[in-house]
């Protein structure tokens, strides 16, 4: 319950606005939440210290949104109840939104637990609001470096809001990427490691996504064992000692059955298990394996947690499968930084088989203004399936640089074909795709929103489109 | 059919695994591709940390922009080892592209907020001064000297204010229609200093830009072989792109 007169003035106002979005059938997530805070600027503490479980915080460059679905999932099998910000609005406003709704009219939360999507820079900001049980740190990889200007200052930030955690709190840490690992090195609260023991997948080499290869202790160079992608892997670092922790919760046996998906074994204190994945992409493993060490901290039973994994259902957007015609496949993957995209492309290349490719690139504010990136993905790697790809076309604000891109990562000026127009690059693409073909759409993120609508109006809604 | 092109050139990449921002080894994809489309062997060279190398062997050089952190790890292999070599066959006529970190490294001094100054190389007369706000954003510029009528686009996302001085006819490298340039007030970009270039320009700069692309490897060439010609390329994305950017953000 909120008591002070303001609190429920803001929770009310909030509330209205929330409302009156659905009615005019605006999608904003954080306009009801920035004017909450705005008449009551505890609202969102208030409301989050009435979690009766507390809260889990997910953070990180890539798997955020995957990562808190998947906890949210267990929670949801364990029979509990949550407040979540699903939408992905993961700015302060957003959370607080998610909080407005999930709050009676009277300002009480009900909710068991709290899962708290949070963006990197919102992240000091939040600790000190909403006192989580839990941080998680995904990874670290160039994003938006338009808005964040240098990945460091971004490993800087979090690692300055884990210090503001309460006692009690874990850092749930990705062992393998030394940038996160180096954060617990220093971190004087309670630390819980993840991270993949197989080295079944991945190479002896390093590839062009890897943000660092150097000691961010020391600054001298890491040696590795092995690599999984980006600078992800078994690391060492000679001069300061500083090497991958082990990890509590890991993972073996790893089967990767391309686009169905894989299969795995956690191995935690707790005990053994296999869990079958449906949702493609070696990348998901780690979000898998992330949500999973969340649950074992919320002490979430093994069965909710396996529960919760395999019932999960592709993300907005990630990878996800669209259901045609006379055996006709598409899928629809969202391409926003360099790592995420070479691991969409490496699960587009294992698939074999006559395929199309439709890239849309915009450059909007929330895909980042600077498209540079492109450069930094591995398109090269597309060179095995040429023979295979039917056609290659682009589109978006920037159609024209991806297409320039894909020139310059082998494919002929004469094979690419350039659209601007969203919808009638989707419906041309989806026109020449013919039975036995796969078509892979491959949009950021504000060109992924236009193609979901595009899509929609072919008649072509994909199966799991929750929001 | 492409003829070999028996001018073989060598293309040193300048701490790589440190001055890798911003998609800039997209420079170095444009430059091999723009050579094997005519047949010219291009080798790469990756040259880092304690490696040594003598600049006499190098027909073309290439340094991109890093993180303050990782600008730190090379600085005093720079000054000690590679720089002055470097600068030495750049004085020569050594063709070199430096982007962002790698432009204010070669210049004469960085000055930060407290007033402290880190050395540069002193290649280019120039130096710059620490900023409060960062100049983020698409660049739309003009560089007559690569051609009548050829401009430059590009993104830059930089706090360093850069000034140029007039020690040995060093000149921008273009002149800025939209964005800000080396320090957003005197409509400069970049600098060039015999066959040294020096800019803000990621994007990366080269791939969307071929007239500087070309100018490096005909400089290359020129000197190496006395002989500069280039096979033109169709070029046919290279300038649907550039003048997209160039139509969507020059009247900004």
């Amino acid at each position: 319950m909120l008591y002070s007169p303001r609190m429920l003035a803001g929770l009310w106002a909030g509330k209205t606005a929330i409302w009156l979005n659905r009615r005019i059938g605006h999608g904003g997530t954080s306009f009801p939440g920035g004017l909450g805070r705005r008449i009551a600027p505890g609202l969102l503490s208030a409301l989050a210290a009435q979690l009766k479980q507390g809260a889990m915080v997910i953070t990180g460059t890539n798997g955020k949104t995957t990562t808190s679905k998947m906890l949210a999932e267990m929670i949801a099998a364990s029979k509990l109840t949550l407040t979540h910000n699903r939408a992905g609005a993961n700015l302060v406003g957003g959370i607080t939104a998610a909080f407005i709704e999930s709050a009676s009219i009277g300002g009480s939360i009900g909710s068991d637990l709290g899962v708290i999507e949070v963006d990197e820079a919102t992240i000091p900001q939040l600790v000190r609001e909403v006192r989580p049980r839990g941080v998680v740190v995904t990874n670290f990889f160039r994003d938006q470096l338009d808005r964040f200007g240098e990945l460091d200052k971004t490993v800087t930030l979090v690692e300055e809001a884990l210090a503001l955690l309460p006692p009690q709190s874990v850092a749930i840490l990705n062992a393998d990427d030394p940038l996160v690992a180096s954060i617990g090195r220093r971190y004087r609260g309670r630390v819980l490691y993840f991270g993949i023991d197989d080295r079944s997948y991945g190479s002896r080499e390093m590839t062009q996504s890897a943000e660092t290869r150097f000691c961010r202790l020391c600054g001298h160079p890491l040696a590795y064992d092995w690599f999984f992608f980006g600078q992800l892997g078994h690391y060492r670092c000679v001069h300061c000692g500083f090497e991958r922790p082990q990890p509590k919760i890991r993972v073996s046996a790893i089967e990767l059955k391309g686009e169905e998906g894989s299969a795995f074994t956690v191995n935690a204190p707790q005990g053994n298990w296999r869990v079958e994945l449906s949702t493609p992409g070696f990348y998901n493993i780690y979000n898998a394996l992330a949500a999973t060490a969340a649950a074992l901290r919320l002490d979430l039973p093994e069965p909710s947690i396996r529960a919760g994994l395999q019932g999960y259902r592709t993300n907005f957007g990630r990878m996800e499968r669209l259901e045609l015609d006379d055996g006709r496949r598409a899928f629809l993957a969202l391409i926003k930084n360099p790592t995420g995209c070479d691991e969409v492309l490496r699960t587009l290349t294992q698939n074999r088989g006559p395929k199309r490719l439709l890239v849309i690139i915009n450059d909007n504010a929330a895909d980042g203004r600077d498209i540079s990136w492109l450069w930094d993905a591995d398109f090269e790697a597309l060179a095995p399936v040429l023979p295979e790809l039917r056609s290659i076309s682009t589109s978006g604000l920037r159609g024209e640089d991806m297409a320039l891109r894909l020139h310059y990562a082998g494919v002929p000026a004469d094979a690419i074909s350039y659209e601007p127009d969203i919808s009638h690059a989707i419906a041309a693409a989806l026109e020449m795709t013919s039975p036995e073909e796969t078509l892979y759409i491959l949009p950021t993120y504000t060109a992924l929103l236009e193609s979901k609508t595009a899509l929609a109006n072919l008649g072509h809604s994909p199966r799991y489109w929750e929001e | 059919m492409v003829q070999t092109d028996l001018r073989a050139l060598r293309l040193v990449h300048l701490y790589p695994d440190l001055l890798n921002l911003y998609g800039d080894r997209g420079n170095i994809i444009t430059l091999l591709r723009r050579c094997e489309w005519r047949g010219i062997p291009l080798a790469v060279e990756r040259v880092s940390l304690n490696d040594r190398f003598a600049f006499a062997d190098a027909d073309l050089v290439f340094m991109g922009g890093g993180s303050d952190r990782e600008q730190t790890l090379l600085f005093r292999d720079f000054q000690q080892h590679k720089g002055p070599a470097l600068v030495e066959a750049a004085e020569a006529g050594l063709p070199l592209l430096s982007v962002c970190g790698g432009y204010q490294l070669l210049g004469r001094y960085y000055r930060t907020h407290t007033g402290e100054e880190m050395p540069g190389l002193g290649l280019f007369d120039a130096w710059t001064e620490a900023g409060s706000t960062r100049l983020i954003g698409n660049v739309v510029a003009e560089a007559p000297f690569l051609g009548e009528g050829v401009g430059l686009v590009g993104f830059e996302n930089h706090s360093g204010r850069t000034f140029l001085g007039d020690r040995g006819g060093i000149r921008p490298l273009a002149q800025v229609v939209a964005g800000h340039g080396n320090n957003g007030k005197d409509k400069g970009e970049g600098a060039v200093y015999k066959n040294a270039i020096g800019t803000y320009l990621h994007g990366p700069v080269l791939p969307k830009n071929p007239a500087l692309a070309d100018w490096l490897l005909a400089r290359a060439l020129e000197r190496r072989y006395g002989d500069g010609s280039l096979t033109p390329l169709a070029d046919h994305w290279e300038r649907t792109a550039h003048d997209s950017v160039a139509r969507r953000f020059a009247s900004r």
